[in-house]
């Protein structure tokens, strides 16, 4: 027996449609078996919380009186620069963005308080952000500098659109040096003093549609805290990697472009992070529906944590000279304990990604369903699956030579 | 009699050497030992209730500065800011008196002020800066 999205949608309006989230459904099928999970659930909702670098927003400011043109200008929101080789007034901030007069990694391990996601997350919350551009001036456009408030609630547009978050499994980072390393995996101490994972493993998106067989291009989502929806496959999305039986990676794999109104997104959702001697970041809460089709899709969002590997990195060595290579796999459930095993010794584990907020995600989404506040979508298009022959390359680099 | 819990940070290379043993021989001062750990940084991280008089403990104390050894006076003030805490676990690993935990039925990550002794090494490693000093 197959259901469509139609259908499980007309369910939802009537009401009948039964929603559980991904930790629900583990029990159900163990309980039920897979064909009777299938007849009896319609939807799966999912959920992570962790930090996305490559998270952003894009604004229209609006014009002001006279015009100015910051297209190929500069723009500064609380210090932090954004881009603007647009056209007069629409700009974008990433998340990692740092202000010009910030330290870095000159002041070792940096401290990167304030970045662009601080930003964000200050201009979702509707706290006024102070603006600072300088233009060339043009006979159209004849402003050369403005300074100014501005509030989300005036500008025209402010979207979320970030080109890579929810990555299929990730790698655990350790550190077998004899010196602290700080990383976007958090501060790895010497000597395996700790293993720290991101992944929201049985509860993430991508873990329970390993082949993208519902989510895709138009898939509408939960994103930092409003609707959103799947823009397209994300940046160094690499369908093709080593699988387990089960479908599931064993390697950070797919990802996903999101984009949604920032408007109606949420502080709590969209949370501005620093990880010492690294960056600045953006915490992103991303969660996916899965609408159970059918048997198959039921097993898949029955996904454990005990049947999700991911690889242990050595990022003192292996992860920054590109050498391949790994001290071996452990599961999410082995992760969760507490300790893993690596080389005989014992690590202790750190997430970086919260299991709780990736809880609350999918307990929120499946409330929205039930309100009939959200509907599902059929993909318009889908995401480059596991025999689509896209790879994740690493730069050929080439000699620059005069004269080209 | 004077007592004073302390927190005391010293280089690697004074790790294997017999400062407490000293403060007890030149300095005549008890010592409870509250919390032994080594940091990130292979610092040695030390809480000790020192007890005796009060002169010989600030000698002491120069002794210590004068080895480069940090000492701050040691008080449960680091708080955690709820609103802001997302419960990631990040700072787990980095607390040397398992003051921060993981719930195991929540997923939430608790901090139990009492087993706090203010080391402030969870606050850099925190990356929404939820844990916070209070001076
Ligand atoms: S690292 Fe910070 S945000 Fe994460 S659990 Fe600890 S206090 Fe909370
Ligand atoms: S200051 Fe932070 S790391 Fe140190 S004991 Fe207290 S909670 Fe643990």
């Amino acid at each position: 027996m197959s259901k469509t999205i139609q259908e499980i949608n007309e369910k939802i309006k009537k009401g009948q449609a039964v929603i559980v989230t991904a930790e629900e459904m583990i029990d159900i099928v163990a309980q039920k078996g897979e064909k009777h999970a299938a007849q009896e659930v319609d939807v799966v909702t999912t959920g992570t919380f962790g930090p996305m670098c490559s998270s952003g927003m894009y604004v229209n400011l609006g014009h002001s009186k006279p015009r100015i043109k910051i297209g190929g200008g500069t723009c500064y929101l609380n210090d932090v620069p954004a881009y603007c080789g647009f056209a007069a007034v629409d700009i974008y901030l990433g998340c990692t963005q740092t202000p010009d007069f910030d330290p870095r990694n000159t002041d070792y391990p940096g401290d990167f308080r304030y970045g662009g996601g601080h930003v964000i997350e200050e201009f979702v919350a509707g706290k006024d952000i102070k603006l600072v551009a300088t233009a060339y001036g043009t006979d159209c456009y004849p402003r050369k500098k403005l300074e100014t408030m501005i509030n989300i609630k005036d500008v025209n547009e402010a979207v979320l659109f970030n080109p890579r978050n929810a990555y299929q499994n990730y790698n655990v980072a350790v550190n077998p040096s004899d010196k602290v390393l700080y990383t976007y995996m958090g501060t790895l101490r010497p000597k395996f003093g700790n293993a720290n994972y991101c992944s929201a493993g049985q509860l993430s998106p991508l873990m329970n549609d390993p082949f993208y067989k519902t989510i895709g291009i138009g898939t509408r989502i939960f994103l930092g805290g409003g609707i959103g929806y799947v823009a397209w496959n994300g940046t160094q999305h690499n369908p093709g990697v080593k699988r387990k039986e089960n479908g599931i990676p064993v390697v950070p794999a797919a990802t996903l472009a999101l984009i949604g109104d920032l408007k109606q997104m949420k502080p709590e959702w969209l949370v501005g992070a620093s990880f010492l001697g690294y960056g600045a970041t953006l915490t992103v809460g991303v969660g996916i529906p899965i609408p159970i089709l059918n048997e198959e899709i039921a097993k898949y969002t029955a996904v454990k944590d005990e049947d999700i590997f991911a690889p242990i990195v050595d990022y003192s060595e292996n992860y920054p000279k590109v050498i391949p290579g790994n001290f071996g796999e452990v599961s999410y459930a082995q992760l969760r304990s507490g300790k893993i095993t690596v080389q005989g010794k014992e690590v202790p584990t750190a997430s970086l990604s919260s299991y709780s907020k990736a809880r609350e995600i999918a307990e929120t989404l499946k409330d929205w369903i039930q309100k009939k506040e959200f509907l599902l979508t059929d993909p318009v298009a889908n995401l480059p699956g596991a025999d689509s022959g896209t790879t994740f390359k690493f730069i050929q680099e080439r000699p620059i030579k005069n004269g080209d | 009699m004077f007592t004073k819990r302390v927190v005391m940070r010293y280089p690697t290379k004074l790790v294997d050497k017999p400062i407490v043993s000293k403060l007890v021989k030149d300095y005549n001062l008890d010592f409870n030992i509250l919390k032994a750990s080594v940091t990130p940084n292979e610092e040695g991280l030390l809480v000790l209730e020192l007890i005796g008089d009060r002169k010989n403990y600030t000698k002491a104390m120069e002794y210590l500065k004068s080895l480069h050894v940090t000492i701050q006076p040691f008080k449960h003030d680091i708080t955690r800011n709820e609103k802001r805490c997302t419960h990631c676990g990040a700072c787990i690993t980095a607390c040397p008196s398992e003051a921060l935990v993981v719930d195991t039925k929540t997923k939430k990550i608790l901090f139990n002020e009492k087993k706090c002794i203010a080391c402030e090494l969870c606050i850099p490693i925190c990356p929404v800066r939820a844990m916070e000093m209070h001076y």
